[in-house]
Order: C-alpha cells, then structure tokens, then sequence
C-alpha cells in the first residue's frame, strides 16, 4: 500500500496512481471460480463467436473489480469508498498463457483515474473521480466514475 | 431497426423480489477474490496480518458481496432463463454496474441479499432491438444495516 492520501492532498485533476493489470485466460479461470460466473461466454470459443463477439470476452465484473482495486489502494486504509459505477463499453480479450506462470506476450492493461470533484458533506471529506480500464490501444473499454471519502489532516 | 418492445408479461415481472439469500462470508472466499482479481493487499489476504488490524479480522473487498450473491444461493442464470421464457431475447452480455458502499464487509459477517428486476425497457442498440433490464441487489448485514446496494445493467438482444 502506498503512504496514505489526504483530503489536502488531492485537487481536481490530480490523478490517481496508475494500475497495471494482465487478463489472461488463467485469471478468468480463477475469476469463474471466485465469482460464481460461469457463463460460457469466458471460456468456450463457439459460444463466443456465436455470440458475435469473436473469442471469450473478459468478464466485465472483473474489470469492475480491478477498478475497486484501483481506489482502494489510492484512498489507503484511512480511506472510504461510497459508490463506484462503469459500464463494460468495449471488449477485452486476454492474453493465452505459455506455461503454469507465465502468459505471452501481448497487451496489458492500465486502471486509470483523475479528481473531478471535492467538496464537504456534513463532516465528510468526499472526492469524485473519473475512472476507466484503458487497453493497450489506449481505448477507454470500461469507463466509470467513484465517490470516496479521504481523510483529512486537520482532524 | 427499432427498439424492442416491452411485453406486459415481462412488465409483470418488475418489482417482483427473488428469494433471500442468506451467508457466512468465509475467510477462503475473499483470499480467492483478492487472488483472482490479483489484489495483494494483506487486509484481504494475510489471516494474521488482518487480525492485528483495527478491524481484527480479513476484510472482503468492496463489491465481494456483488459477487457472493451470485455464487451462493442466487442464481442470475435462473434469472435470465425466467426473463427468456417470459420473452427476453436470448443474446446477453453484462453492460455495466453501479455500487453503493455503507459499510464494511469482513469474515464471519452474515449477510442477507435480497434481488428484484427493478426496471425493464426497451431500447435500439448496435446489437439490434435490445431489453435493457436493471436487476438490483440489496445486501444487509445480521443487525439489519444495508451494507450495499448493486444495480447491475443486463442487455438481452
């Protein structure tokens, strides 16, 4: 975890600590089983293309739980997040593995954010952000938006 | 291309609650959460570490109850068989979520879930006629505070 952010700390526009992330096929395997999803969608190529989307998709509550993961470890642990929204925009597809551990080479994908918005309510110090998957393209494929609570140092 | 158009059996079926879903939140399943989604933070992945916490425990993530829900009791695929058999279109995909976070979740915690289709319309999209429906889960905790709310977009072209 990084050193714990502040309410003074941050001012519209500051950004969010960038989070790299790889999709591969073994990190849907492991999504399927901690999530309860198992649509076929993930994991069956015919399913996929029948579907018109080509080959097995990376599940959007994945990127959503990446986007989690994206302001939790901004806001540190004296931090609260309040909402956290996205809509699965574009498609991602991940990365095959070439042996147990290791997947090959191909894209990787950035969690990404700024501050929109910080103000007070009631004695909280609340912060809006706009937050987004990008891929290796630079496309924003899941963009969405977050209201935590920071700490202040004045308190 | 028009939008797809709303049956009154399908309108019937707002509102309409699934069963509750009642559960232990378990050290393993948020250690396999944080795994999966390759989340490192020792809160949600060292017993001992999160018990020398101020929270004295391992805490889930926050959206670990989205996806309990989903995999303990509730099934969303009976869901979407009930919303086909009723007329929904069969192509499905996830188009997005929003979250409401009142408090935390950790292991031990039990958790009573309550879901509804809580609107359903018709609209045109890329895919085609599409049924854009939000299903909504509301998750309490065994004192009755509601700890999250999920409203989750679902498109059935």
């Amino acid at each position: 975890m990084a050193k714990q952010i502040h309410y003074e700390d941050v001012e519209v526009g500051s950004e969010i600590t960038p989070l790299k992330k790889i999709a591969t096929t073994k990190m849907l395997v492991q999504w399927a089983g901690a999530s309860g999803d198992f649509n076929p969608l993930h994991y069956e190529d015919d399913f996929a293309k029948n579907l018109g989307v080509g080959r097995p998709i990376v599940h959007g509550q994945l990127k959503r739980a990446w986007l989690v993961h994206l302001m939790t470890d901004w806001i540190g642990y004296k931090g609260t997040l309040k909402k956290l929204s996205c809509r699965y925009k574009g498609m991602d597809y991940p990365r095959k593995m070439q042996n147990f551990d290791d997947p090959v080479d191909g894209e990787t994908w950035w969690c990404k954010g700024k501050v929109t918005k910080k103000y007070m309510e009631g004695d909280e110090c609340l912060v809006e952000c706009e937050i987004w998957v990008e891929n290796g393209k630079g496309d924003k494929t899941t963009p969405g938006s977050a209201v935590a609570a920071l700490p202040s140092k004045s308190k | 291309m028009a939008a797809f158009v709303v049956t009154d059996t399908l309108k019937a079926m707002i509102g309409r609650a699934e069963d509750p879903v009642v559960q232990k939140v378990e050290e393993g399943a948020i250690q396999r959460y944080a795994r999966a989604i390759d989340d490192p933070n020792p809160l949600y992945n060292d017993v001992e570490y999160a018990a020398q916490s101020e929270w004295g425990r391992l805490m889930a993530p926050p959206g670990f109850a989205g996806w309990a829900v989903k995999s303990k009791g509730f099934d969303m695929f009976k869901l979407f068989e009930k919303l086909q058999k009723a007329g929904a279109p069969l192509g499905l995909l996830d188009g997005g979520v929003e979250f409401e976070f009142f408090g935390s979740i950790g292991a031990g915690d039990i958790l009573i879930s309550v879901t509804r289709i809580a609107n359903i319309e018709g609209r045109e999209t890329k895919m085609g006629p599409t049924m854009v429906t939000t299903v909504e889960t509301i998750s309490m905790n065994a004192r009755g505070t509601v700890v999250m709310i999920m409203r989750n977009t679902l498109l059935q072209f």
